[in-house]
């Protein structure tokens, strides 16, 4: 029983922080009305937020060896013409994710 | 049920990245020798994959609680930003409030900003049913891993792409819906700006910071170009 104490502690502390900064913006401005800033802010920040996740999401492309990030940039291109194109979530998303899981193995 | 339903289309993607990323992560936990109920409840209680997988190594070293925190201070942090969009709609969600911010990770987030809703939807009924749907695959994926892992043996290398071409897509919605320019312009010069400076470690906390304020300093071009007046 003892050797479960450390683990739950770890999870619980884990969750706690996380929930804590999920829930900043709602403490911060708790149940007054919304200052101008923070609505326009609420408003410019997600596409922002969005397009820095892109980023995030293929900060661990290896750029520097074989095969140089082309599974990334090939996937990347497709989903963003068939999306331009198609207009539809799924094929674009499920091609540009066919592609990315061939050209890893293929390359 | 309609409102179920269209829960369920919006989500489709996150539904194999979230199943696959759980999975991963309860196989991690099993061979580090935590078992069923420690991984789900991970699931249930974090549900933030990128803290979870770093959080494996750092449970069979024995890190300290302290460092613990620390560690998800930092890869967290950019939830903080997450909510300063949704402070009015989850406000006036009433009960589901707390939920809708406790649960508010990056695809959620996501979801949250590209879904379009129908005329005659509940809106509100159809934001939890996606938050509630995508915390059941990610406690499902978390518990199947932790169960099943050893009897998985596909190669599924590369499936976490979903969730990029996921985000990708909701890039090249916004791209439509927006007059302005510089929301995205202002993210990709920052994040790869950054990236290059700092590296993939460290960028993202500068990158998001530098934004608000940036995005704070241009307010007047911006809203001249979306056709926001002050009333």
């Amino acid at each position: 029983m003892n050797d479960m104490i450390y683990p739950v502690a770890a999870i619980g502390v884990i969750a706690v922080v996380t929930w804590a900064l999920r829930a900043v913006p709602f403490l911060l401005f708790g149940s007054r009305p919304l200052p101008k800033t923070v609505k326009y802010l609420g408003r410019v920040l997600p596409p922002a937020i969005m397009t820095v996740l892109v980023v995030y999401c293929l900060r661990n492309t290896a750029l520097r060896y074989s095969p140089y990030g082309l599974p990334e940039l090939a996937a990347c291109v497709l989903v963003v013409v068939l999306q331009i194109i198609r207009r539809n979530m799924y094929v674009s998303i499920i091609a540009g994710t066919a592609c990315y899981m061939i050209l890893l193995r293929v390359l | 049920m309609r409102e179920l339903r269209f829960a369920a289309k919006n989500t489709i993607p996150i539904f194999f990245t979230y199943l696959f990323i759980g999975i991963a992560f309860g196989i991690l936990m099993s061979d580090a020798g935590y078992g069923v109920l420690l991984s789900t409840a991970s699931g249930l209680f974090i549900f933030a994959g990128s803290m979870q997988l770093v959080m494996v190594p750092m449970l069979t070293s024995g890190a300290s609680l302290y460092s613990l925190a620390l560690m998800a201070f930092f890869i967290n942090a950019r939830h903080i930003f997450y909510g300063i969009g949704f402070i009015e709609k989850f406000r006036a969600m009433g009960w589901r409030c707390p939920y809708m911010i406790l649960t508010l990770t990056d695809e959620t987030y996501s979801v949250l900003c590209s879904a379009q809703y129908e005329p005659g939807l509940d809106e509100n009924r159809a934001a939890f049913l996606i938050a509630l749907l995508d915390h059941l695959y990610w406690v499902f994926g978390c518990f199947i891993g932790a169960c099943a892992g050893q009897f998985l043996q596909f190669d599924m290398r590369g499936i976490e792409f979903s969730a990029t071409a996921f985000f990708l897509v909701v890039v090249v919605n916004q791209w439509r819906q927006y007059r302005s320019r510089l929301p995205f312009l202002t993210a990709a010069v920052c994040a790869l700006g950054f990236y290059l400076l700092l590296g993939k470690e460290y960028f993202l906390i500068p990158t998001l910071i530098t934004c608000l304020v940036a995005l704070f300093l241009l307010r007047k071009p911006i809203e001249t170009k979306e056709g926001i007046r002050d009333e």
